[in-house]
């Protein structure tokens, strides 16, 4: 749910300059072939999420229906149609941090954050994701936190790691 | 734009740099330049090897001795296990798992006075007094490095390092020398077949793109690697970027492409941007745009990202997500190769395959085909992890068997546990077992015995993994990825997955594994692509080498490996406890009473089964029952 909020001059400038970021974007690729991936990428890097009333600028600038760019965006794992904690944990779920005990660590956090994998706690700080296969298997067990990876986890290391958000 | 008497030039200029990252068996005060190369492939930037750089480049500038030694970010190395890892050059000192605050004393000691830093020196380089050279440890020492082979040697960002390592040298020989027919029966003779995956002959593919009589074609590279446990297509574009452009422009004009696109997942950020970077270097050399090397020749790359689709990996997927639709498979013939791209002829390359051509034609089609085995030519990058002490990524010529990668390179089972199955192929291929280790890893082989090649990710797994969860792991997984199209593949997956459930959650009956094994059979007979046809294999395989485990979950109501939860409960060794409390302090569910100093007890109807209990404990008195 959005929350809302008295709207001050900044904060419409911030959206006034998103946007803008978008419809520059849109013009950068709107002429090149299979341009809906790209722009919907740097939505979702401007925004963190592909929001809807963002997509329906896309809708209208590249002249595809809403349903289309709903298709695509819906079944790419990579979008996502919400917004995100202000903290997005992906816990790897790869073969070989599985095989190393993930599962423990990602049920530690769903305990410890009090939030079903995927979802949001209630103060918007963290964000719950099981994600695949993030590539540094040497780490394994190993999970990020915006840019910061942890690796080479145990559950009991969890609360410790958490506090570093807190 | 660049000639071929400038690319003579820069090599020239940067040769000397390269050669001082060899052995040279030089030792102490006798060198006067050192090479610290930093390990900066994913896997080390995770454990913070930006930060040794930072820290390596401060105190080497404090010390004032920046003009006799350069610090090299370079691609990976390998040994992730022990990252961050650095090594120092002449003398060829392997120092692992480093941290910043070695930086100092590995600085004052080894680059300042001469003596390696005794401290993080890795083990097995160890012999009595004397340091053995790396390449010599067992796990470097089988390996043959053409697919990596620059990385861990070059700077990925340096174009002139690359070039100075006979890069662009096989693209300049294909331009001037050699016809595109030429070109494609030096790579057909080779050998190569695609190492994403399906294994199907390299120049092969690219000669039916060349007989299309179409004026626009293009080129894809495949680096959607989607594969849980495989990293080779990240390590190769963070480390050796420049080898994937110069083989996709070889590829253009083999068959008469003058475009190119790689699509590369967006989880990759480091690949991206060094693949980036290179692609404006190449730019801004010439050696891709509309003259190349002044011959008339025109080639251009764009990057696309992808967005989290396994399907993705598959061709026709792959093509409708970069022409910008769902990315769904469609039915082949028409093969890409016909039909691809908007309609026109298109080849799509792996990664890896593609970090090949060049060697392959700078050393000719012969010199590759005398590696490997009958049918399989050349090298493999295999990506070992889990249950394994060496985890990490190696170089293995085709034909060597599962025993030697596992045990000798990758140094056996750690914790003395015992090996219980490898799993090959990631959730398209099969697990084998003790049985099958002195098996011969090829193309072949790993079919017939119900796993595949894959693209190169290879899982270990101990006593302690429970193959009806892995079989489980993999068809969630492959549930989740199934694109929907066509009914086997999304529903059969699905159906195939509850059974599983059942089992794991020991509701299991014997009819059920009955109908897996026919499921199973149906869903590979029937999909639509390549993702359906293999999902089955991960329950074939294991219901075919551990059925005793699948019986072990439905007769006994046992997990033989103590992982399924439904089949387990933890309980404390009254003998063992000390009654320390830990336990009972660390119980999310309060489910654990004692006094202190005396035998703990876990109520197992408040337990949850998290399994903490049993990590805490140092007295090993908490038991999985």
């Amino acid at each position: 749910m959005e929350q809302h909020q008295p709207c001050s001059n900044s904060t419409i400038a911030e959206a006034d300059r998103k946007l803008e970021q978008i419809k520059l974007a849109i013009d950068q690729y709107k002429q090149m072939k299979g341009a809906l991936i790209p722009i919907l990428h740097e939505v979702q890097d401007v925004y963190g999420f592909l929001p809807e009333p963002v997509l329906q600028v896309v809708s209208a600038e590249l002249d595809l229906p809403m349903s289309e760019i709903y298709g695509v965006a819906s079944f790419y794992h990579f979008f996502s149609l919400t917004p995100k904690g202000e903290h997005v944990i992906h816990v790897c779920m790869g073969t070989a941090c599985y095989i190393k005990g993930a599962q423990g660590i990602l049920d530690r956090l769903s305990t410890e954050l009090k939030v079903p994998v995927q979802g949001t706690t209630e103060d918007n700080k963290f964000t719950l994701e099981a994600t695949r296969c993030l590539g540094a298997c040497g780490l394994a067990p190993v999970l990020t936190i915006g840019e910061k990876v942890h690796g080479r986890l145990t559950p009991n290391a969890v609360p410790k790691m958490l506090k570093e958000y807190n | 734009m660049k000639l071929l008497t400038d690319l003579d030039a820069i090599r020239t200029l940067t040769q000397g740099r390269l050669d001082n990252r060899r052995i040279s068996g030089a030792s102490g005060e006798s060198i006067s330049f050192r090479s610290v190369m930093v390990c900066g492939g994913t896997g080390c930037t995770s454990s913070d090897s930006n930060k040794i750089i930072a820290a390596l480049e401060q105190e080497v500038a404090g010390r004032g001795i920046q003009t006799q030694v350069e610090i090299v970010r370079t691609g990976c190395f390998g040994l992730c296990e022990l990252g961050p890892v650095v090594i120092v050059y002449p003398e060829g000192i392997f120092y692992s798992r480093v941290e910043v605050k070695d930086i100092p004393a590995l600085v004052e000691q080894h680059l300042v006075n001469g003596k390696p830093y005794d401290k993080k020196i890795y083990e097995k380089t160890r012999q009595g007094d004397e340091l053995l050279n790396f390449e010599e440890t067992d796990f470097y020492k089988k390996q043959v490095r053409i697919a990596l082979h620059n990385c861990g040697v070059i700077d990925p960002e340096v174009i002139d390092e690359y070039i100075a390592s006979d890069g662009y040298r096989a693209l300049a020989q294909v331009l001037t020398t050699m016809s595109a027919e030429q070109v494609i029966d030096t790579v057909k003779r080779s050998g190569l077949r695609g190492r994403g995956g399906g294994g199907f002959l390299t120049g092969l593919k690219w000669e039916f793109a060349a007989q299309q009589n179409k004026p626009q074609k293009y080129v894809i590279c495949n680096a959607d690697e989607g594969d849980p446990g495989a990293f080779m297509d990240r390590s190769i574009l963070e480390g050796n970027p420049h080898s994937v452009i110069e083989a996709m422009a070889i590829a253009g004009y083999a068959i008469g492409a003058n475009q190119g696109f790689i699509y590369v997942r967006a989880e990759y950020p480091i690949a991206v941007q060094r693949f980036s970077k290179a692609l404006d270097q190449a730019r801004e050399y010439g050696l891709l745009g509309d003259d190349i090397f002044g011959t008339g020749f025109a080639f251009n790359i764009e990057v696309r990202l992808g967005a989290g689709a396994f399907v993705c990996g598959e061709e026709t997927a792959l093509i409708h997500s970069i022409e910008g639709h769902r990315g769904m498979p469609t039915p082949k013939p028409p093969f890409p190769a016909v039909e691809g791209l908007w309609g026109q002829p298109t080849i799509i390359n792996n990664v890896e395959t593609l970090a090949n051509i060049g060697q392959i034609i700078l050393n000719g089609a012969e010199w590759y085909a005398a590696i490997g085995t009958e049918k399989s030519k050349g090298t493999k990058v295999f990506a070992l992890g889990g249950k394994v002490v060496n985890t990490g990524l190696v170089e293995v010529p085709m034909g060597i068997t599962l025993r030697e990668v596992i045990f000798e390179i990758g140094g056996g089972i750690p914790g003395g546990k015992k090996f219980k199955a490898v799993q090959t192929g990631g959730p398209s291929g099969g697990c084998l077992t003790e049985e099958h280790l002195d098996c011969t890893i090829d193309f072949d082989t790993l079919t017939s015995l119900g796993s595949m090649m894959g693209s190169g990710g290879m899982i270990i797994m101990d006593e302690d993994t429970c193959m009806v969860d892995v079989a489980r792991f993999y068809l969630d997984f492959t549930r989740d990825e199934s694109c929907g199209k066509c009914t086997p593949c999304r529903i059969g997956t699905k159906r195939l997955l509850e059974m599983l459930d059942k089992v794991t959650s020991g509701k299991g009956t014997l009819e059920d594994l009955e109908h897996m094994e026919q499921l199973s059979l149906q869903i590979k007979n029937a999909s639509l692509c390549a993702l359906g046809q293999t999902a089955p294999n991960p329950v074939l395989s294991t219901l075919k080498y551990f059925r005793e485990e699948y019986l072990a979950h439905i007769t006994d109501s046992k997990c033989p490996a103590g992982v399924c939860k439904a089949l387990i409960s933890y309980e404390i060794d009254a003998e063992l406890c000390k009654g320390c409390s830990l336990c009972a302090r660390k119980c999310p569910s309060d489910a654990i009473s004692g006094k202190v100093k005396e035998p703990y007890v876990i109520d197992k109807a408040a337990c949850i089964k998290c399994g903490v209990c049993y990590d805490v404990c140092k007295f090993k008195a908490v038991a999985i029952v």
